[in-house]
């Protein structure tokens, strides 16, 4: 035993356990997050080197497959081969720390829901037959052929995910533009951040967090917003816990009183959807009492007075009666922000998933830029991303409108750079396609006919069920790649059985835009392939197959390199080898004896030609489902600390469906309901029934519904597909909604068809079983004798 | 005062349960979780706190001072074991006798089954699973000194009272160092024995 055990661990491949990639530890000592000290200094044997009494059992250092946290884990490997547990791994990102997610997300690699064979069937009428991927392949390609010849390339639509390697994400952008030659190309984080990516690019000129996690523990005074950090981000909290160990002010902005909420100095509870008039009105505050750093201003940023004075249409008095908050409060979270040597704002879906996301972010940038807070350890924004690839997957060219490096799709030059790189000419090249909730209107519109989906379950995680279901119903073509039959896998003509992160090699961008590398622990199952091969095969079949000989991750991970070669988002001095040495770099990273870049502006320029920040004036304006008598309360929607997304993974782990079983609305005890009892939620697109969850932590006007289930309980049955304009992010955080008592046998006509959509049929949305038994309700139950 | 031992802060504690799944995972107990969750003002707050077994040291653990098979051990640093599988008789006594609500019994197996401290862990010089994997820190593996030097102005309590009873802990519970009360109020009053209040 050589490793030192209070070294972190950044895990070389194991076996055999190599002690020479040990020797970079780059964060600071005194940064370590409070408890783990003694861990570290336990002198035991280090975690890679545990091996309990499992005889013959390896662990493979990777990373977590759920959140943009990215904790590093050690997947445990038996004799045969397969991936039968979880060791903790002191990585820089997590020291040791997982959630229950994480703890439990080995269990899906060798499920037995897992799908091993394609699955097919040629019209919707039929049940699926497991088929050989020779037929599955042929049969997809044909049927894409058939509709791009009878309606055009753009006929044909592909939707990648943010859970999925940045070598895939890759290949799904090259795939759509190079192989199917289709506009139409998106994916699910444009349910994610892309509001904060939005208005990271308009201010700064460039698309991720300005400083890493560990800033958090350095800052005087951190201002959460829209993010219940402590069940969706839980290994974050050991930053947050440290920082407030040192005495810095914690603010949290966030309807409910969050686990986080509980324990901040101030808890804003705002209504939903008043965000940037609440941020406005901080600012007001900041400059009335002459709390701005004019310096920083004059010399960093442009468009500050139009800011100033848009700020101050929203004085205190009249944000307090927007917002549902106490004046007070406003100046409070005012002084504390600008007055502290160094603050920090960190925010999430709250503010983003919002018809206005893209400005709410702005508000927050403002009041970092007013008082100076910009680039310095301890102070700075930053976004947490939902998916592990939140940040990457957006990165390299998945996106509508966006080619790898975040080159613009729509700029002469940078197409014509990626064009050398991928050896096409430039008019092959398509333009820019349309947004997620906008490909499916146009499912609904028979406009796309045909849809290749990866690494996504748009059934349970779009807005407005009965849209989205229409919509794909109508394609006259769909297949699905993923490893269990997701609601949305459930509706293809074609399922291709692909693998999980365990049996692929691969980096993912975390929340900080660190770039972390994931290992192969185990081969995939007989039947199994990656979804590179998938693509490059069918690429292949599309006769595009020199373009996509790729034979693994590597290859595909070194043409991404290249093709993100002097841009901002440069990964060129990225490798694999570099990635296992330092347990993550992050970008931009030029040249491979580059250090990487965790914080940005340390030199007080951002990306812009100009370098400054250009600040942007916001208007604050109402929600897109408007209130009335019939709907008066706020519907908003957010995660359980147990389930993941559509919960398509972890709704099949035992522990987290023991931990977690069903959904429930969260209400306020003033509506007269007992936990348990049904309630009846209805806005303008359905009405559903869940169990009560009665409590305080929640404003009165407002309800809560976790999404990760689908119909009869799912929260995106009721949700509006009203989208920011420019992020093009769906409005999942408010919709107007009212509860009724409910009883099992109780049903009400469905409501009618919100206006400016398409009409669809009137199917009732409710579930008529009898409600289980429903004490305690969500947060878990005790478990005793 | 106590060496190397779990801190529960329940200050810190977001209820996400990662120590109950944690401690599925940990080898000494095999796809049983010895911990719960629990939510100490359901209704108003959010506010949770894991149970693990304290450890009792005085009385030395009730658990086992009633176990009519002498099937709970308690090793020399302080350990109560989880009781011999081929001693316990699986009778409850230990259930009913621990003041904290800790141990389970298998009903199927007929055995008892509790928090051993990861001995599997603790003996190599890790820290127990659920305290390794706590997400934020509410559950603290080491000695006192370690906890405050990385939370500066903590405060401990080891001793908790039951009625007339005090019952001193090996593991020790985190609490607010502005009402430092000891020993530590531990358990709920009693107001109803079969049906009948008590308190009149």
């Amino acid at each position: 035993m050589t490793a030192d055990p209070r070294a972190a661990d950044h895990g070389a491949a194991v076996p055999p356990v190599s002690s020479g990639h040990r020797a970079a530890v780059p964060l600071d000592p005194s940064l370590a997050p409070p408890g783990t000290r003694a861990f570290r200094d336990a002198g035991g044997i280090p975690a890679d080197q545990w091996h309990a009494d499992q005889d013959g059992e390896t662990l493979v250092p990777t990373h977590c497959c759920f959140c943009g946290v990215q904790c590093g884990m050690y997947l445990r490997v038996d004799r045969g081969g397969k991936v039968f547990g979880v060791e903790p791994r002191n990585h820089d990102i997590n020291r040791m720390r997982l959630c229950p997610k994480g703890i439990n997300a080995y269990q899906q690699v060798n499920h037995p829901d897992r799908l091993t064979a394609p699955l097919m069937r040629r019209s919707r009428d039929e049940e699926f037959a497991e088929v050989s991927w020779d037929e599955a392949l042929a049969f997809t390609v044909s049927e894409i052929r058939r509709i791009q010849e009878m309606y055009g390339k753009d006929a044909f639509g592909l939707l990648g995910g943010a859970s999925l390697f940045s070598e895939k994400t890759y290949l799904v952008g090259k795939f759509a533009r190079v192989a199917l030659r289709t506009k139409h190309v998106d994916y699910n984080g444009r349910l994610c951040m892309v509001s904060a990516a939005g208005a990271n690019k308009l201010a700064f000129g460039i698309d991720r967090a300005g400083n890493p996690f560990s800033d958090i523990l350095l800052t005087d005074c951190l201002l959460i917003a829209g993010s219940n950090l402590g069940e969706c981000f839980p290994v974050l909290t050991q930053y947050v816990w440290g920082a407030r160990d040192r005495g810095a002010s914690l603010i949290v902005v966030d309807p409910r009183e969050t686990a986080v909420a509980r324990t901040a100095d101030i808890h804003v509870a705002l209504k939903p959807g008043t965000d940037s008039a609440f941020f406005n009105s901080v600012l007001s505050v900041i400059v009335e009492e002459g709390l701005t750093d004019e310096e920083y201003l004059a010399e960093h940023t442009t468009g500050w007075e139009e800011v100033k004075a848009k700020a101050a249409e929203y004085p205190p008095s009249r944000a307090a009666g927007i917002c549902g908050v106490p004046a007070e409060q406003i100046v409070q979270v005012a002084r504390t922000f600008a007055r502290a040597p160094k603050a920090m704002a960190w925010h999430a879906r709250g503010i983003e998933h919002h018809s206005q996301g893209v400005e709410n972010c702005l508000t927050v940038i403002n009041l970092c830029a007013a008082t100076g807070h910009i680039g310095k350890p301890g102070a700075g924004y930053g976004t947490l991303t939902g998916q592990g690839n939140g940040q990457g997957g957006r990165e390299h060219g998945q996106k509508a409108d966006l080619l790898p490096g975040g080159r613009s799709i729509l700029d002469e030059e940078h197409r014509r750079q990626i064009c050398e790189v991928w050896g096409i000419e430039e008019s092959e090249l398509p333009t820019a396609g349309t947004s997620m909730m906008e490909m499916v209107w146009q499912m609904q519109r028979r406009e796309i006919r045909g849809l290749i989906g990866i690494c996504n379950n748009p059934f349970v995680s779009l807005p407005n069920y009965r849209v989205v279901k229409e919509g794909y119903d109508a394609t006259e073509f769909h297949a699905q790649f993923d490893f269990f039959l997701s609601e949305t896998a459930a509706n293809a003509h074609v399922v291709f059985p692909v693998t999980t992160w365990a049996e692929d090699d691969g980096v993912m961008a975390n929340a900080e835009a660190r770039v972390v590398k994931h290992n192969k622990a185990q081969e995939p199952p007989p039947g199994v392939r990656t979804d590179t091969w998938v693509m490059c095969e069918l690429a292949r079949r599309l006769g595009a197959g020199d373009k996509f000989a790729f034979a693994d991750s590597r290859e595909v991970f070194e043409e991404l390199r290249t093709a993100s070669r002097g841009t901002v988002i440069d990964y060129y001095g990225i490798t694999y080898e570099r990635l296992e040495e330092t347990g993550g770099i992050a970008w931009p990273c030029p040249t491979t004896d580059h250090p990487g870049t965790p914080r940005l502006f340390e030199d007080g320029r951002t990306y812009h030609e100009d370098g400054k920040i250009h600040l942007q004036v916001v208007e604050w304006h109402l929600p897109m489902d408007p209130y009335s008598d019939e709907f008066p309360m706020s519907l908003t929607t957010g995660r359980t600390v147990a389930h993941f997304l559509s919960g398509n993974q972890t709704r099949r782990l035992g522990a987290l469906v023991e931990q977690t079983p069903r959904p429930w609305a969260e209400v306020h005890p003033s509506h007269g309901f007992r936990t348990g009892e049904p309630v009846r939620v209805v806005t303008r697109r359905g009405s559903e029934v869940f169990p009560a969850l009665v409590t305080e932590a929640i404003r009165p006007d407002t309800v809560f519904l976790p999404y990760h289930w689908p119909v009869p309980t799912s929260a995106n049955a009721l949700t509006i597909d009203a989208l920011d304009p420019r992020s093009k992010i769906p409005e999942y955080k408010v919709c107007a909604c009212r509860i009724e008592h409910a009883s099992e046998l109780d049903t009400v006509p469905s409501p009618p068809v919100a206006p400016g959509h398409v009409a669809y049929p009137e199917t009732q949305v409710s579930r008529t079983d009898p409600l289980p038994p429903t004490s305690p309700q969500g947060r878990g139950t005790s478990e005793r004798s | 005062m106590m060496g190397r031992t779990i801190f529960i802060d329940p200050g810190r504690c977001i209820g996400c349960q990662a120590c109950v799944s944690a401690c599925r995972e940990c080898d000494s107990h095999r796809g049983k979780s010895m911990i719960h969750l629990d939510y100490t003002d359901e209704g108003r707050s959010v506010a949770s706190l894991p149970t693990v077994c304290m450890h009792c040291e005085d009385p030395v653990a009730p658990c086992a001072e009633v176990c009519p098979a002498d099937a709970i051990l308690v090793t020399a640093d302080g350990v109560v074991q989880q009781a011999d599988t081929t001693r316990c008789i699986g009778c409850a006594n230990c259930v009913n006798a621990c003041p904290f609500g800790v141990p389970k019994i298998d009903l199927g197996a007929k055995l008892q089954l509790k928090c051993n401290l990861c001995y599997d862990r603790t003996a190599y010089g890790l820290a127990p699973m659920c305290a390794t994997v706590c997400p934020t820190g509410a559950l603290f593996y080491g000695t006192v000194e370690e906890l405050q030097a990385e939370r500066p102005g903590v405060q401990v309590a080891d001793t908790f009272v039951f009625g007339e009873t005090e019952v001193r802990t090996g593991v020790a519970m985190v609490v607010p160092a502005d009402k430092v009360q000891w020993p530590v109020p531990g358990g709920l009053p009693v107001v109803e024995i079969n049906g009948k209040d008590v308190r009149r």
